[in-house]
């Protein structure tokens, strides 16, 4: 972009001493007026190749199921820890242990995302809405997708009762999930990196 | 082993049929059946077969994985050169059972914070300007010291870092065309398989030299490797290169997604833990002669190996031959390519008395490779604690025994 900048420019100073210019002032400012619009054109960005497809909304929505961690993407539903544990022990338990301990082909969840050696304890998770968003799109490991926003409510509820974020009356919906405060959240350095590809690495960043 | 089984064994490893493929067949051959035709996919002169003389694989590491993972380390001691053939790249999946994805079928969706979100079908993709480009990739738990046996092969204990030249899209310029709007700072990029691999990445990586790639080593990327699109993003640990590519949503802040938090934050002894450590550090490892080699006799030989560095180029390698109180700078392959591996080597000759070997990595940035002490101190830690770290990047040790048996040397 900077190159057609340059170019565009150029082309302006050369026309300007041109002997044209020399004897038609108004169209020497015409050109150099169309010159700047050219240039600011090249400054939003337009579609070079013209190749790929637009995708409706509706495609792109079916498609986008992940969860931020604000949680604004989360479908309305309902669930708590007790009716989590029906459906944990129809859809989960073979492979995740009857207490969700682990089994002897799969680990538990308990404690959640922490395979490290327990340097710190409890999940090492860091928002709610990742365990969801998890459950959601990815498990049960044999029909990934196949479960009602209701059921991964409970499942999470579940999921973090057993971990003792919560107690199993607690109501997760839309609004309290993303509410929820990890044991280990603000445990973190830094929460959100700033990356910079100049930058030092800071300690702790090393080894 | 006969040439036949030979190549079928290396058919089995490479394609994906593994381990329990490999224990059928011997079942069956064993009860004297009639073998179904195992065929493989390719006729052995159509796609060419390594010597029957020669046996390269790719090995599992014993301990420490998780049941679930498929993990195949790259044979770094029997390698040349820098660039690791395609069926000898180290995997580490997740997933149980990779996904076989149709390239006809296959669609990359851009979307998100941008003018227009945009869908390429592999054959669009492959009509836009493209790059071909030397780049390494390690898992960010490479290197782990390990105890017992397994602990004295360079395959078993560095493995997991490969090295390819990847051909593809500048992920930059499909951004460009979509039109990244302001305030935008990270994308998500998901793969289509069934744990659903999601990774934050800083838009500024994504529009610096973040590569949309279709081809590795000059043939469509590999199955196991993310056919038919990969994300590489180099120099960084290699869990933020998702494979089976198929979605990048462009955002203002990271999902901390499931594999990108939780199990793979790392925890420091200060009791804090790291959401986020991109950049691999400086790195090098003697290939040959290293673990469970042994020199059949004193005289010449040749010592080399492998350096790399999340942050560029390396910029010089040193070889110690007495164990790291004297080093000598190392004579690097040229050319020396940014987050590439780079090939050094080093004249030597063994008196045949007991010694260490060792290597050591500066790179462009005048960033050095400690040795494990180093490390440690720098972390206030015993050095027991790489045992269960991330981003180890200690000095490798290797010592040459008076019978010429090399052993690791770390602890
Ligand atoms: C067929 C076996 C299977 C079933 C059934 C199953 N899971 Fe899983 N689950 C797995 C495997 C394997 C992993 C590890 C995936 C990985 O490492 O990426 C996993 C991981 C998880 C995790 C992340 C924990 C961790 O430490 O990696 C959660 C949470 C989870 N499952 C919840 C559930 C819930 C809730 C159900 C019931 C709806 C369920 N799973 C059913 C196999 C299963």
């Amino acid at each position: 972009m900077d190159a057609f900048r340059t170019r565009c420019s150029r082309r302006r100073v050369r026309l300007r001493t041109a002997s044209v210019a020399r004897r038609d002032p108004p169209y020497v400012l015409l050109v150099a007026a169309f010159a700047i619009l050219a240039s600011v054109a090249a400054h939003a960005q337009g579609p070079t190749y013209q190749l790929g497809r637009v995708p409706s909304q509706e495609e792109i929505k079916a498609r986008d199921t992940a969860i931020s961690p604000e949680g604004k993407e989360l479908p309305p539903g309902r669930g708590t820890a007790k009716e989590g544990a029906t459906v944990y022990t129809q859809k989960c338990a073979a492979c995740h242990g009857p207490n969700a301990t682990g089994s002897a082909l799969h680990r538990g969840l308990v404690p959640l995302g922490n395979a490290k050696p327990v340097k710190i304890p409890w999940s090492l998770v860091p928002y709610a809405t990742t365990v969801w968003d998890f459950i959601n799109r990815a498990m049960p490991q044999t029909r990934p997708g196949s479960l009602t926003p209701d059921e991964v409510y409970a499942l999470t509820a579940y999921v973090l009762y057993r971990n003792d974020v919560i107690t199993d009356t607690d109501v997760l919906d839309a609004t309290s999930l993303p509410k929820i405060r990890m044991p280990n959240r603000d445990n973190f350095l830094p929460a959100q990196p700033e990356w910079n590809p100049k930058a030092k690495r800071p300690f702790g960043y090393y080894p | 082993m006969g040439s036949h089984s030979h190549s079928r064994r290396r058919w089995f490893l490479t394609s994906g049929i593994g381990v329990a493929g490999l224990v059928m067949g011997a079942v069956r051959s064993l009860r004297g059946q009639t073998a179904a035709p195992t065929a493989p996919p390719r006729d052995t002169l159509a796609y060419g077969q390594p010597s029957p003389f020669d046996n390269t694989i790719r090995k599992a590491p014993g301990q420490g994985t998780a049941i679930t993972d498929t993990a195949l380390m790259t044979p770094l001691q029997d390698l040349d050169g820098i660039i690791t053939p395609s069926g000898l790249h180290f995997l580490m999946d997740h997933v149980k059972g990779i996904p076989d994805l149709d390239p006809k079928k296959h669609r990359l969706l851009l979307h998100g914070m941008v003018d227009r979100p945009l869908e390429f079908t592999l054959d669009e993709l492959k009509r836009l300007p493209s790059v071909s480009r030397v780049y390494f990739l390690e898992c960010n738990a490479n290197s782990r010291p390990l105890h017992g046996p397994n602990g004295e092969s360079v395959q078993l204990v560095h493995g997991r870092t490969s090295c390819s030249e990847w051909t593809g899209v500048l992920l930059s310029v499909l951004l460009k065309e979509c039109g990244v709007k302001s305030g935008a700072s990270w994308i998500v990029a998901e793969g289509d398989e069934s744990n659903k691999y999601t990774m934050s990445i800083p838009l500024g990586k994504a529009m610096e030299d973040t590569l949309v790639a279709y081809a590795q080593n000059g043939e469509p990327v590999r199955p196991h490797q993310g056919y038919p699109l990969r994300l590489v993003v180099p120099g960084w640990e290699a869990i933020r290169a998702v494979k089976w590519l198929t979605r990048i949503n462009v955002v203002d802040r990271p999902y901390m997604a499931w594999h990108e938090s939780g199990n793979n934050a790392d925890t420091r002894p200060d009791g804090k833990g790291l959401w986020y450590r991109f950049e691999l550090g400086p790195k090098s490892v003697i290939t040959r002669p290293s673990g469970g080699q042994r020199l059949p006799g004193h005289g010449f030989y040749e010592i080399t190996g492998l350096a790399w560095t999340g942050r560029g180029a390396v910029r010089r390698v040193d070889v110690s031959t007495d164990g790291g109180r004297t080093y000598k700078e190392a004579e690097l392959q040229q050319p020396v390519l940014r987050y590439a591996h780079t090939r050094f080597r080093y004249a030597w000759k063994w008196n045949g008395e007991e010694t260490v070997l060792q290597s050591r990595c500066t790179d462009e940035r005048g960033e050095v490779q400690p040795t494990i002490l180093e490390a440690a101190k720098n972390l206030g830690v015993t050095p027991d604690y790489f045992y269960e770290a991330d981003h180890f990047n200690g000095i490798q040790p290797w010592k040459v025994n008076p019978d010429g048996r090399i052993q690791n040397a770390l602890f």
